[in-house]
């Protein structure tokens, strides 16, 4: 069995484990002997609190690690991901935009529209702020750019905000986080992070391709019109919807492929996959952890992230820094 | 017996035309090198006949159909191009480099027996077989040229346009290399088009040689007359004769022009 192979085994049998981890675990400990039985007031803790919960952190989480992969195929540059450079953030701010107008709270459906506008106009100014040469330095600066935008917007909504409520709800929006989520929630954003992962998966051919260079890929008969179309409206699906339902949550799509690169390959379509189960495993088991971490009150996921992947992306950029330079 | 022709080709880079109304007929079956010194023309001119770039004025013809209404997969099917410094931005093996030659042959099934034939066909003529399983970012320039080579052969394609496909590589491979395409041509009926700096080399691999300056032909023929002193003075700037030895052409060059 090759190593590929073992891999993406280890992945699926690691992310039905954490799965029903997660589904047992939290502050009240649901043995599996509780879960057959729906009159066991476990049984309701399991089915209709944990699981929403589970579900989406398997989908954002291979929302994310795909999204990153194909970012990171499409500019053919390691450090690229929807959280470092600023999709996640543009996405918010769409989300907090529409907090603060309020309209919001009344349809879900609007926050997640807003998000994946945000995500999207991110994600085709990133492609047009680093231009055709996609330069790792001139993509980071792109990326520095919109995320000191879209900060910026989201601190000027918090400024005028009309009421604390509204200040709250957007901090809560900052701050990722998979607590208390409910089967709405995963109604709407199942169907669009599968469509997004989808696109994402139509442009595996392109990707590769793309190791040879934009005038490579082009030579092999690649369109590359589709491919960069497909890759932001893939995007604007999988990291908006996730922002929508569960706030920013970095670093996955960036610490994801590269652990997975010397298991899998570099080749970029064959990433796309195992980044996403990747993803999930990741997501998964931070969510777990961030329950089981005994505090006043939960850990946010998006906070956890940041702590783990903060030192990440910076032992990654030491390890780059000859290419950079 | 196909062949690709630019017709009038005007192509211009920033506020000069790199490329200047050039009209030439390349055959199949015939290994043709493009010479002349650095910014002459010879790149952008072999984009446009790849159909990678629009020209200005002008167009390209594959046998009677314009090179850029072709559909690309349809049309990178029948024109491999080998690109001058080409990138490879991943770390992967070199027989998964050399397999992105088939895109555009493979379907949603991914690589097909015939697919797995063609690569291991185009490992075996760039000779490869020992570095198939290496990281080709651990490969010497050279190596990564050869590797190139390959990936442009696994396509199978009916036309090879190759932009200075021999630069880095050893003497030994230069003349491995230029046999493979000598053998592309005459034996295969395949159309050949190389840039090249190393005039001798081009004289000894090329049925025919096209010299360029200032985006435009200054001569088209075979060696012996397309290299001729007056010619190679008007290019390079260089005086240089074009010697017959017992080995085959030589362009031996005396010094800077007068």
């Amino acid at each position: 069995m090759s190593r590929r192979t073992a891999t993406r085994i280890a992945l699926l049998a690691l992310s039905v484990l954490l799965a029903f981890v997660s589904m047992a675990a939290g502050r009240v400990w649901v043995p599996f002997s509780d879960w057959t039985d729906p009159s066991d007031p476990h049984w309701a803790i399991v089915f209709e609190l944990r699981l929403p919960r589970t579900i989406l952190a398997i989908a954002v989480g291979a929302a994310l690690g795909m999204s990153g992969a194909a970012m990171q195929g499409y500019t053919r540059n390691p450090l690229a991901d929807p959280g470092a450079l600023g999709v996640s953030s543009m996405a918010a701010l769409g989300a907090v935009l529409t907090l603060y107008l309020g309209a919001g709270a009344s349809q879900p459906w609007v926050i997640a529209t807003a998000a994946m506008i945000g995500a999207f106009i991110a994600v085709f100014l990133l492609l047009a702020l680093s231009g055709q040469a996609s330069s790792i330095v001139t993509f980071i600066l792109a990326g520095v750019i919109l995320q000191t935008v879209a900060g910026a917007g989201v601190a000027l909504a918090l400024s005028l905000a009309p009421n604390p409520w509204a200040v709250n709800e957007i901090v809560n929006w900052l701050m990722g986080s998979l607590a208390d989520r409910s089967v709405g929630e995963v109604q709407m954003a199942l169907p669009l992070i599968v469509v997004g992962c989808g696109l994402l998966l139509l442009i595996g051919r392109g990707l590769d391709a793309l190791t040879l260079g934009e005038t490579g890929a082009r030579s092999l008969g690649i369109n590359m019109t589709a491919t960069r179309w497909l890759l932001a409206v893939g995007v604007a699906l999988t990291a908006g919807a996730s922002v929508a339902v569960t706030g920013v949550i970095g670093f996955v799509g960036l610490i994801v492929p590269h652990l997975l690169r010397p298991l899998v390959g570099a080749r970029p379509g064959g990433l796309l996959l195992p980044s996403a189960i990747g993803g999930a495993v990741l997501v998964l088991a931070a969510d777990v952890a961030v329950r089981l971490t005994p505090a006043a009150g939960e850990v946010k996921l998006g906070v956890a992230m940041a702590v783990l992947g903060g030192p990440f992306f910076f032992a990654l950029l030491l390890s780059l820094r000859k290419r950079i330079a | 017996m196909s062949t690709l022709g630019a017709h009038d080709v005007s192509v211009r880079l920033g506020d000069r035309l790199a490329v200047d109304k050039v009209t030439a007929t390349f055959e199949a079956g015939t290994v043709t090198a493009i010479l002349g010194p650095n910014g002459a023309g010879k790149s952008t001119l072999l984009a446009c006949l790849a159909g990678l770039r629009k020209p200005l004025s002008g167009h390209v013809r594959l046998d009677d159909v314009d090179v850029l209404s072709m559909p690309p997969r349809a049309r990178a099917r029948r024109i491999g191009f080998i690109p001058q410094t080409p990138e490879i931005a991943w770390a992967v093996e070199a027989r998964i480099l050399v397999g992105l030659g088939r895109t555009p042959f493979i379907g949603s099934r991914g690589l097909s027996l015939e697919d797995a034939a063609a690569i291991d066909r185009a490992m075996a003529a760039a000779g490869l077989e020992a570095l198939a399983e290496r990281d080709v970012t651990t490969l010497s320039g050279g190596e990564r040229g050869r590797v190139l080579i390959a990936r442009a052969l696994a396509g199978d394609p009916e036309w090879l346009l190759a932009d200075e496909p021999l630069t880095g590589l050893d003497p030994g491979h230069q003349l491995d290399a230029g046999a493979l395409f000598r053998a592309m041509a005459h034996e295969q009926g395949r159309g050949v088009v190389l840039t090249l700096h190393d005039l001798s080399l081009a004289a000894r691999i090329a049925d025919r040689i096209v010299v360029m300056a200032g985006g435009e032909i200054l001569a088209d023929g075979p060696p012996d007359a397309a290299l001729s002193p007056d010619v190679l003075s008007a290019a390079y700037d260089i005086e240089a004769r074009y010697v017959t030895g017992a080995s085959g052409p030589l362009i031996e060059i005396v010094g800077r022009g007068r």
